[in-house]
């Protein structure tokens, strides 16, 4: 079943690579079909993984290829546990909002779709992976439809985004297969299940820390971390919406998932050694990404800095090193997931519309556009941290977890939150609120069923989170503990 | 005794009705479609919500009768699971004691008959059932905040109310001046929420529990080190003094005028802008457990209480001149606390429930026959409304503390209090006594006395959007029963509000959950005639000093000000502290100063690095002629890269 949902999205990109020409308009119906049948096979994965007995469950292992030199295997092993479950949720959620919202692309539709559904192949694939090479292979991979897609649909200055976008990325990639090569050779196994277990590395060319460093450092870059955060506002203001929702809703992920699945699971005591490093590294993150979100007049700038800030708390809450702060670190992937997409899905809608995105702009678009002000006035709220929305419980439980080991991080963190209010309210004031204006008069509201499904399913999830986290938290906490456990 | 479920129906009735009122607004069911009258009336919004809100009232009567009975010890309820990651265990419960039983009497009481009133003043305000979808949240969210039985949970209705609050603020969202304002109230409260977050996070790790009863007794039992009690109770106090308006917090109240009137009397005069006094005295065994926490508590509420009653002298729009005086009373709550008296403090928040309300409502009752606020503008409405004019009379004089209005007997049992403990604290009221007399007579002189000045055309402010402004023409009249009846009922309450504390009965279920080691600690002084025959003297004075100025014009008010310079023009200023917070902290440090340093930062030295290497990258794909395609180009040329690090990584790998 795991296969299935990483595989299946490329069955759909070759459907519709094989479309002719003058049925090209039928892509988008393939790729939301592929897309929903992936995520019914995901809900299903959810609904039938044994929450009991935690650890991964529908395995897959198979060996592709022997050299048959020493015992350097390269297996096919994928699997879920309660770490990476929610987070195969979350990408095929937001995979199926992208298309959908993607529903009125007419610049090459085949290729697009095509695209957006082997990004989302290769998103599965990071998160499915049990052997660290295959792992790598995906996390490569995953630059390829991304280059396109931003380089082709982008807009503003997309050429260069895209660029700086995989340049960055492949800065973080070879340093890591650096540490990887290293790590698999000495422990003598790719396997990550059997990485979690060797606690120490011992023997190796090069210290422990170098290769936790050299790992990191592309998880890092991705997450990402100041000062490595430089590609995230361009790349995200050029992306196209779809890609900007998945790119800030799924791929910022990968860096998280990467810290806590292999640097913290493969390395523990380096993890230990080092966490007063990353909690003033993740401070440093929200204090500054929060500032600089102030300042910023374009929408998408605006999310994007955000981002940067948020994302901060998941590194903080890795900083813990106990159950409740990687609980609420990894929890914070999925709800953050889940509210920037929807900012984003609904910028993209206002700039759609006004054909702007600039905050001294746009004025009073409340009495234009009801329907997506209430869905910005939730997912605005949910970013800032309103109890009963699914940001508020990720973040509590950073805090309760990561104060008694860092207090001055943690508070920062706190203040953070204050920042949050801040640029969220402003922006709603300015651009909803306030007198409507002439010139935009014309703007119509959210009415197709491809806009309106989308959102109120994400408010949904943001809601059902909010006020009853344990459905998604007991799993993912039964997903850490183990991590936690090794980290001491 | 009261059932579990029928205590959390108390807070799910209002919560049903804004259920309700959102989803028949989804689904469009009170608009008119191609010329059908619309499947719902638009007015069943405020019918559902007041017989949500009579439901809880009759239920939290209920409840209360239950704590009257056992003398206001704690009725106990299993908590409910709600969440457990390793040490973190939360849960979700009722706590249902003396101090909860007056709150909720006080909430759904007030809230029922704002609600009646409401129906008459929003009668043609387009966003009617918004704004009782908002309202039935807010009572909900709030009956939720006094009900918890941990702090976190506390802490989520604590942020759901001030959500309500922002909404509701920015209820007329077009106006430039309600939509800031409701900005600014969300953003001064949250400072002070860093300090309640902060204080969560202590009590956590110190106490290992986020149970009000077990950090109660881990306060008693003295297992919480001194410095983090107090910490602790410093924390939650600054979020007390963003939601109650405490000195320097209280710039957000006065903007938040700019919402509805009634919505003013429930949120911003009755009920959430005294769940920071609730939170203190819900947690006073801490509290009294700490000197220095008592003090700061103290000193807050007494500077609040005189800086706010000064303001209340100068301020022209009568609903501001009442948001100062709720600052003013608010800090006098705060001194009752500070100096012991939880009683006292709580007392006064029942009773100033109930007038303050009224004054709200009677405002908004004289905006809806002159269409505006200034009291520049009113004038000789004493014998146009008559109604309106004695029952704020009524509510006038329980808040300069006349005897034997309500507000005299909890005024005088802070004093009292004050007088046994902190000397300053004494001063300092009986000095407030007289500045709000002052206010409250040149209110209702500027009001009710003189000649009729015409009504309308507010300067600056545009109150078009508040009520039924514009279209009124000639003399001002009495408004309807639906808005007077509430009038009359509160004035009833304040009138007789005192009598509730005869035999200390009030008092005693008040405090009836403390513990006995905190108990102790509490301050409960008697009755003294002195006290009182003093404060009703320098009451008296306050009044007689404003009727000599606004009635008699004994000397002219401008020479007055002229003699106080600079006072008056700082008071003008509000202190400077809008400019203090807006102008230097945040444009200039925070987005000046701080982004401006890191924006720079950004742009040159990080993406300095960055582009500097691009192009070493593009020079070099120039020169190695991957591709001649400009985008295969570009990839092609990360690949090399990625092709040498991933040799270079083997060989050194290999090189073992």
């Amino acid at each position: 079943m795991v296969t299935f949902a990483i595989f299946f999205p490329i069955i759909g990109a070759i459907v519709i690579a094989s479309l002719p020409k003058e049925q090209e308009s039928q892509a988008k119906y393939v790729a939301a079909i592929t897309a929903a049948i992936v995520f019914a096979a995901v809900v299903y994965l959810f609904i039938a993984y044994d929450r009991d007995k935690s650890g991964y469950q529908f395995v897959t292992s198979k060996t592709w290829l022997d050299s048959g030199v020493s015992d350097f295997k390269l297996h096919y092993a994928v699997g879920v546990d309660g770490l990476s479950l929610p987070l195969f949720a979350l990408n095929s959620f937001l995979t199926l909002v992208a298309i959908l919202i993607s529903f009125k692309v007419e610049l090459r539709p085949k290729e697009y779709f095509a695209w957006l559904l082997i990004l989302e192949t290769a998103l599965m694939g990071v998160f499915g992976s049990l052997d660290f090479v295959l792992f790598f292979l995906f996390w490569e991979v995953e630059l390829i439809p991304m280059y396109f897609l931003i380089s082709i649909w982008g807009s503003g200055n997309r050429v260069y985004s895209a660029w700086k976008y995989v340049l960055y990325t492949f800065f973080g990639s070879a340093f890591m297969i650096v540490g990887i090569l290293t790590l698999g050779f000495t422990a003598g196994t790719f396997d990550i299940r059997e990485l979690g277990q060797i606690g120490d590395i011992h023997g190796a060319i090069i210290p422990a820390w170098l290769i936790f460093g050299l790992i990191s450092i592309a998880f890092l870059i991705k997450l990402p971390v100041v000062p490595f955060h430089t590609w995230l506002p361009d790349a995200h203001t050029d992306a196209p919406t779809a890609v900007s929702v998945i790119l800030a809703g799924v791929l910022l992920k990968m860096g998280g998932y990467g810290i806590l699945r292999l640097s913290f699971n493969i390395m523990p005591n380096v993890a230990s050694d080092v966490d007063v490093y990353l909690a003033i590294l993740a401070a440093v993150s929200i204090i500054y990404g929060a500032i600089m979100t102030l300042l910023q007049r374009d929408l998408k700038r605006l999310i994007a800095y955000s981002s940067v800030s948020h994302m901060g708390y998941v590194l903080l809450g890795a900083s813990s090193i106990g159950v409740i702060g990687l609980t609420g670190a990894a929890t914070q992937l999925v709800t953050h997931g889940l509210i920037t997409g929807m900012l984003f899905v609904l910028v993209g809608m206002v700039y759609d519309r006004a054909h702007t995105r600039d905050i001294g702009e746009l004025k009073g678009l409340a009495t234009r556009m009801p329907f997506i002000t209430v869905m910005m006035m939730v997912a605005g709220l949910a970013s800032l941290g309103l109890p009963a929305l699914a940001g508020f419980v990720a973040e509590v439980t950073i805090f309760l977890g990561t104060f008694d080991q860092h207090q001055i991080p943690t508070l920062f963190g706190v203040i953070g939150v204050a920042f949050a209010a801040g640029y969220i309210l402003w922006t709603i004031q300015r651009v909803f609120w306030g007198e409507p204006d002439p010139k935009w008069a014309e703007l119509t509201d959210a009415t197709q069923w491809w806009e309106r499904g989308p959102l109120i399913a994400l408010t949904v999830a943001i809601i059902a989170i909010g006020v009853y986290p344990a459905w998604v938290m007991d799993l993912i906490r039964d997903g850490v503990t183990p991590i936690a456990q090794r980290l001491g | 005794m009261i059932k579990e479920g029928f205590v959390w129906a108390i807070m799910f009735a209002p919560l049903t009705s804004f259920a309700i009122i959102t989803l028949v607004s989804f689904l469009g069911l009170t608009r008119a479609k191609d010329g059908r009258d619309p499947a719902w009336n638009v007015r069943y919004s405020g019918y559902v919500t007041i017989l949500a809100i009579a439901i809880a009232f009759g239920l939290s009567i209920w409840a209360f009768q239950g704590v009257a009975d056992k003398d206001g010890a704690r009725i106990g309820f299993e908590a409910h699971h709600w969440l457990t990651i390793g040490s973190l265990d939360i849960n979700l419960g009722i706590t249902l004691d003396g101090l909860t039983g007056v709150m909720l009497v006080v909430v759904t009481g007030v809230s029922l008959l704002v609600q009646i009133y409401s129906q008459e003043y929003m009668r043609d305000d387009e966003g009617y059932n918004r704004y009782f979808a908002y309202m039935s949240l807010f009572t909900a969210s709030m009956l939720g905040l006094v009900l918890a039985s941990s702090v976190l949970q506390i802490f989520v209705f604590w942020e759901l109310v001030g959500l309500c609050s922002y909404l509701l603020i920015g209820f007329w969202f077009q106006k430039d001046s309600a939509r800031k304002a409701a900005t600014k109230a969300f953003m001064v409260t949250r400072i002070g929420d860093l300090g309640f977050m902060a204080a969560l996070l202590i009590i956590f790790t110190q106490a290992g529990t986020l149970e009000i009863s077990g950090i109660h007794e881990a306060a008693i039992a003295g297992t919480i080190g001194s410095t983090w009690l107090t910490l602790f109770a410093l924390g939650l106090f600054a979020g007390a003094s963003g939601k109650s308006a405490q000195f320097p917090l209280h710039v957000w109240l006065p903007d938040a005028m700019e919402g509805p009137t009634p919505v003013s009397a429930l949120i911003h005069a009755a009920t959430m802008v005294a769940a920071g006094v609730y939170l203190v005295a819900r947690f006073f065994p801490v509290f009294a457990e700490s000197e220095t926490a008592l003090v700061w508590v103290a000193a807050v509420g007494s500077i609040t209480a005189i800086i706010a009653a000064l303001l209340g002298i100068v301020a022209t729009d009568i609903k501001r001149v009442m948001a100062y005086s709720t600052i003013s009373q608010l800090g006098y709550m705060m001194m009752g606390l500070g100096v012991g008296g939880l009683v006292s403090a709580i007392f006064h928040l029942f009773t100033h429930a109930f007038f303050k309300s009224l004054l709200f409502l009677g405002s908004g009752s004289v905006n809806h026959a002159t269409g505006t606020f200034d009291m520049r503008r009113m004038g000789g409405l004493r014998k146009y409304m008559p109604v309106t004019w004695a029952t704020m009379l009524v509510a006038s004089l329980a808040l300069v503390g006349m005897f034997p209005f309500s507000g005299f007997w909890s005024k005088d049992e802070i004093l009292a209090d004050a007088w046994d403990t902190r000397w300053w604290v004494f001063v300092t009221a009986m000095v407030g006594v007289y500045l709000t007399a002052v206010y409250v007579g040149r209110m209702l002189i500027l009001t009710f006395e003189g000649e009729y000045r015409g009504g309308l055309e507010m300067e600056g402010g545009d109150h078009a959007g508040d009520a039924h402004a514009g279209g009124h023409h000639g003399d001002p009249h009495e408004s309807p029963p639906l808005m007077t009846i509430p009038l009359f009922i509160l004035a009833v309450m304040a009138i007789v509000g005192g009598a509730f504390q005869v035999n200390h009965w009030l008092g005693d279920i008040i405090h009836g959950w403390l513990p006995e080691e905190s108990e102790k600690l509490a301050t409960e002084s008697d009755f003294k005639l002195w006290i009182a025959a003093l404060s009703v003297s320098v009451g008296m004075a306050g009044l007689i000093t404003s009727y000599l100025i606004y009635q008699v014009r004994i000397v002219n008010p401008q020479k007055i000000r002229a003699f106080l310079e600079p006072l008056p023009e700082i008071l003008d200023h509000r202190y400077y502290l809008d400019y203090l917070y807006q102008d230097v902290i945040v444009k200039m440090v925070i987005i000046g100063g701080a982004g401006w340093v890191l924006a720079a930062w950004d742009k040159y030295v990080i993406d300095g690095v960055v582009n500097g290497a691009g192009r070493i990258t593009a020079w070099t794909s120039e020169h190695a002629k991957f591709a001649q395609d400009g985008q295969a180009q570009v990839y092609a040329s990360v690949m090399f890269f990625g092709a040498i690090a991933a040799v270079v990584g083997i060989l050194i790998v290999s090189g073992t």
